[in-house]
């Protein structure tokens, strides 16, 4: 039980090529924070504090045997339905929202919780019963899944949802659900959308999918966003005006341009030849993380693990979709690239969870 | 069946997986597109988009010209002082922020009065002063509690400032802000790029006819901005080119002794130089105080100056349109003898009034029972109206008008001021066109004597009786007497113009300037207030029955009977032999020209020529300077106290 044992151990359940990917996209990270905070020292020592604390959580999660993970799948999703209902009942309200809950110690966000907890449960679930699967199977994994999001939705917070949302079909799409129920539900959300319209979405989100179809609608409200970080994306021409010279970005016309628009001073300062890049950063990431995934012994890592990677591209999709104009504004921040702590932590405790799947072979149990 | 299942299930995962990432290459293939869009084939647009947020053109603005007097006497000038400005759109709240902002700044009920009503002519996110010239107690307590003011703002401004206060008004006029009528007109003629950034520009009088010269060149600066528009560094600059320094024909001091002869009447006083159309004085009483328009004047002060019966606004000397009365009778002689319809040695009988052939209506004399043997001399020295009634029959009213034509009469002068009237000089032509009427001979009667149709300013009667002084030779009459270009110091002198040189026989001039020159001398109508002056006056007296300027007041008992009264009307100029000053003066219902408009000339007339301060003192607001006054010798510079202590003093008062 020396050092070296346990540095063994530890480099043995991770991937080489998923880490040094994700080490470069930190890279591009560090380099854009520092650019959107106009060269804060502060704000640098604050994301390396957040990076540490990610890497750390990733580095435990990869050393927890899917096992493990398995027998947490139920008591977390218990745990995270219950916190939301209490949001729900005692939430503290921010701008707007109820989405925190004030533990006395600390505040937390529960639904942050349920992005990991969701699809965990569903694949377990999938996972146990897995020799006779059905479409009763599917039918309560659904349910299983529009539980939270109820929750969530009613917050209100569409982005989350959406996104759990998407963790949860990935899961189910993956487990075996049949095309049929597929194109049923394809067909059913598209009549279901004129009614979601009317009377489920709250006026501020009606207003961000107008204004993203016509920014100019409301050129100093919410479409100022959208119109601003089109300028700085558009402005970034070919190769970028380069690094630390985006006069969006520095100037501040960039709304939250270290966290959810950093990729809007992404594209100023590196053009078409770093979207590129990035592009193709996150391709390989997600790539790379599908490979594993495939290897993966159980129904539960497999899942699980495809949920995970998959959740990461989306929200790469819908962060770098809304910042270039195509997507309506929803608080997504660009994965691992946005200054935050917890949307790095939760990202890299589910690539922990990718690499514990993919490493821990030898206690399969079929 | 188990691994059966599980390989089943492997492979759906494995061809899910591989369509799912499919899925995902799709999504990214479409972001691409986007960004090509938007990075390449729409990279001029947005690159524009990002320059116009980024570059902000500040326009620098150029310091207006100042305006002097002949001799370097401070009219208008720019002075530096803080102000308190208020961007609605900035505040949480005006109303509130008016009240707290009281607290520790003075804003009485004025300024919040004339800052509603700048706020209703005005745009939500335009600053708008609140409170102009604050103490410097003021401004330290604003920027101890700025933080609590959000879209209040303390700004250095130059101030325009009048040092004269009312004595100018009429003539060098004021600056206000820039309308949007103004904003019109400038792009009209081009120059709204020029007065980018300015919110002043001139109103009236000299400010608004040399508004070109006296506003400068605006430059530019270009800078970059962030996104709440603050400079961030600048990227270039034009430095704005300063206004013009206007220099007028003025004399301040020769202006305030005008101003002061006329006490408390009402009424204009134009002063000209003969010898090159040169405007000394021009007084218009009562006056107002254009300080109070610079930076908008509150409701009430101009309620006050609007509905006074005393009409302060308007500008007589240009805008007062009175019947020339018996100043016209020189012009009337000078066309008798030109147009050979009178000699000098031809007489009259004059028994009091004057019928037309085969009409029993009589035009009376101003003297019951008539003025005796009249010949064209006595005629103008005692201003015999029946002279003339006989004379304007014989003439006819076309050769009338024709002849008095020339000076001027029913034109305007030109002079450099805007607004001013045309008058009248009636004619069966002009009646037909105003009235489509006929001309009726009795019309022409009393034309004759200066009545009926007839109306000059006294701006015309200064003009037409330059004529005379000059032989003939008309002068445009000039405020402008040179400008200077402050960066370099130049000085371009304006050129005098000759507008009218009229052929005059020598020997009639002589004889109606000799007769001019005996209404001043006893027995004639202006003897006493010529009484005793050392040089010799050319002049005639005028009273004009009452018609006068449009009054609009009220029914007001106690003044009717005095403003019933007749206008008094003196024209002048001295020495006679060779005029030096042109004077016309008017008092509304001052009555007799002889008593009230004579004596004011001659106050005016003293000064310029021999240096001499009428007995009561010039109204300077420095008591110690009186003394001194009637001590000092005629002509001398200190008899009036220096005008640089006198704006001091204002300065002083302002602060």
């Amino acid at each position: 039980m020396n050092v070296k044992y346990w540095s063994r151990r530890l480099i043995n359940h991770l991937d080489l090529p998923l880490l040094s990917l994700l080490g470069f996209l930190l890279l591009i990270s560090t380099l854009l924070v520092f650019s959107a905070s106009g060269g804060s020292s502060a704000k640098l020592m604050s994301h390396f504090a957040n990076m540490a604390v990610a890497v750390a959580a990733m580095l435990i999660m990869s050393q927890v045997p899917p096992q493990r993970l398995m027998q947490f799948a139920l008591p977390i999703y218990v745990v995270g339905i219950l916190l939301l209902l209490g949001v729900a009942v005692a939430g503290d309200v921010v701008n707007g929202a109820r989405r925190w809950l004030n533990l006395g110690v600390t505040r937390i966000q529960p639904s942050e919780l349920m992005r990991l907890g969701a699809p965990m449960m569903l694949a377990w679930y999938l996972h146990s019963r897995q020799d006779m699967l059905g479409a009763r199977d599917f039918i309560v994994a659904a349910l299983l899944l529009l539980i939270p999001i109820g929750f969530i939705v009613k917050q209100p917070d569409l982005g989350t949802s959406l996104l759990i949302a998407a963790s949860g079909f990935y899961v189910i799409f993956l487990g075996g659900l049949s095309w049929w129920v597929i194109a049923a539900g394809v067909a059913g959300v598209a009549a279901f959308l004129p009614i979601a319209w009317n009377y489920l979405l709250h006026d501020y989100q009606r207003q961000r999918v107008l204004t993203m179809i016509d920014p100019s609608v409301d050129p100093l409200g919410t479409g100022y966003h959208i119109i601003q970080s089109s300028i700085a994306v558009g402005s970034g021409g070919f190769s970028g005006k380069g690094w630390m010279h985006g006069t969006q970005a520095h100037l501040d016309f960039l709304p939250e341009s270290s966290t959810d628009f950093i990729f809007a001073v992404f594209s100023e300062e590196f053009g078409l030849l770093g979207n590129m890049f990035l592009l193709l950063l996150y391709s390989a990431i997600v790539w790379r993380g599908l490979q594993l995934a495939m290897n993966a012994p159980s129904l539960f890592g497999r899942l699980l693990s495809a949920s995970i990677v998959l959740t990461f591209f989306t929200y790469a999709f819908v962060n770098m979709g809304m910042v270039s104009g195509i997507l309506p504004v929803v608080g997504v921040p660009l994965p691992l690239v946005s200054y935050g702590g917890t949307s790095m932590v939760t990202v890299l405790v589910g690539f922990g969870i990718v690499m514990s799947v993919a490493s821990h072979k030898k206690l399969v149990k079929t | 069946m188990t691994r059966l299942n599980t390989h089943e299930d492997f492979q759906r995962f494995y061809i899910r997986t591989r369509i799912a990432a499919a899925g995902a290459a799709l999504l990214f293939l479409v972001l691409f597109g986007r960004f090509v869009w938007l990075q390449i084939i729409q990279y001029d647009r947005y690159h524009a988009l990002a320059e116009s947020n980024r570059i902000a053109l500040v326009p620098a603005l150029p310091s207006r010209g100042a305006i002097y007097d002949r001799n370097g006497a401070v009219l208008a000038h720019n002075f530096s002082a803080n102000t308190l400005e208020i961007t609605p759109a900035k505040t949480n709240g005006l109303e509130q922020t008016l009240d707290r902002l009281s607290a520790i700044v003075q804003i009485d009920l004025a300024d919040r009065k004339r800052f509603k009503r700048l706020l209703a002519e005005s745009k939500n996110f335009e600053s708008i002063p609140i409170r102009n010239k604050l103490t410097e107690e003021e401004v330290a307590r604003f920027a101890v509690n700025r933080y609590r003011f959000p879209g209040v703002e303390l700004r250095a401004r130059l101030f325009r400032q009048y040092p004269f206060g009312d004595s100018f008004a009429h003539v060098v006029g004021y600056i206000g802000r820039v309308n949007d009528k103004d904003i019109e007109a400038l792009q009209e003629s081009g120059q709204d790029a020029n007065y980018r950034g300015t919110d002043h520009m001139g109103k009236l009088g000299i400010e608004k006819t040399y508004e070109r010269w006296l506003h400068g060149q605006t430059g530019v600066e270009k800078v970059e901005v962030d996104s709440s528009g603050k400079a961030v560094r600048q990227l270039s600059r034009t430095p704005p080119m300063a206004g013009n320094n206007i220099h007028l024909n003025l004399d301040a001091k020769l202006q305030q002794v005008a101003e002061t002869s006329f006490g408390e009447l009402r009424g204009a006083l134009v002063a000209l130089d003969p010898r090159n159309g040169g405007v000394l004085a021009l007084v218009s009483k009562p006056g107002f105080d254009p300080n109070l328009f610079v930076d908008g004047i509150d409701p009430a002060s101009w309620r006050d100056l609007n509905d006074n019966p005393d009409r302060p606004l308007v500008n007589r000397a240009l805008r007062g349109v009175y019947p020339p009365g018996s100043t016209i009778k020189p012009f009337m002689a000078l066309a008798a003898l030109e147009l050979g319809v009178r000699k000098a040695s031809d007489t009259i009988s004059d028994p009091g009034y004057y019928s037309l052939p085969g009409s029993s209506h009589r035009y009376r004399d101003w003297k019951q029972g008539g003025h005796g043997m009249v010949d064209l001399k006595k005629s103008i020295v005692i201003s015999c109206d029946t002279y003339y009634y006989q004379l304007a029959h014989q003439m006819g009213i076309q050769r009338m008008h024709d002849f008095l034509d020339h000076f001027g009469f029913g034109r305007r002068t030109e002079i450099d001021l805007d607004g001013e009237m045309a008058g009248v000089l009636p004619s069966p032509a002009w009646k037909k066109k105003r009235f489509k009427q006929i001309w009726w001979p009795g019309e022409t009667i009393i034309a004759g004597i200066g009545q009926g149709y007839n109306l000059t300013t006294p701006m015309q009667l200064a003009v037409a009786t330059m004529a005379i002084a000059n032989d003939g030779v008309v002068f445009k009459p000039q405020l402008i007497r040179a400008w200077s270009d402050p960066a370099t110091g130049r000085v371009h002198y304006a050129a005098p113009q000759v507008i009218d040189r009229i052929k005059l026989n020598p020997e009639s001039l002589r004889v109606v300037k000799e007769a001019m020159v005996a209404v001043t001398q006893p027995g004639g109508t202006a003897s006493a207030a010529a009484a005793g002056a050392p040089y010799l006056i050319a002049g005639k007296t005028g009273t004009a029955q009452v018609v006068g300027i449009k009054q609009s007041e009220k029914y007001d008992a106690s003044r009717v009977s005095q403003r019933n009264r007749d206008h008094a009307l003196f024209i002048a100029f001295a020495p006679a032999d060779d005029p030096k000053i042109v004077i016309a003066v008017m008092v509304e219902n001052g009555g007799h020209g002889g008593t009230t408009a004579a004596p004011i000339a001659r106050e005016v007339m003293d000064y310029w020529l021999l240096g001499k301060l009428p007995n009561q003192p010039v109204s300077v607001p420095e008591p110690g300077t009186e003394e001194e006054q009637e001590d000092s010798s005629p002509a001398d510079e200190s008899t009036l106290p220096s005008v640089n202590a006198l704006r001091e003093e204002e300065l002083r008062n302002e602060r």
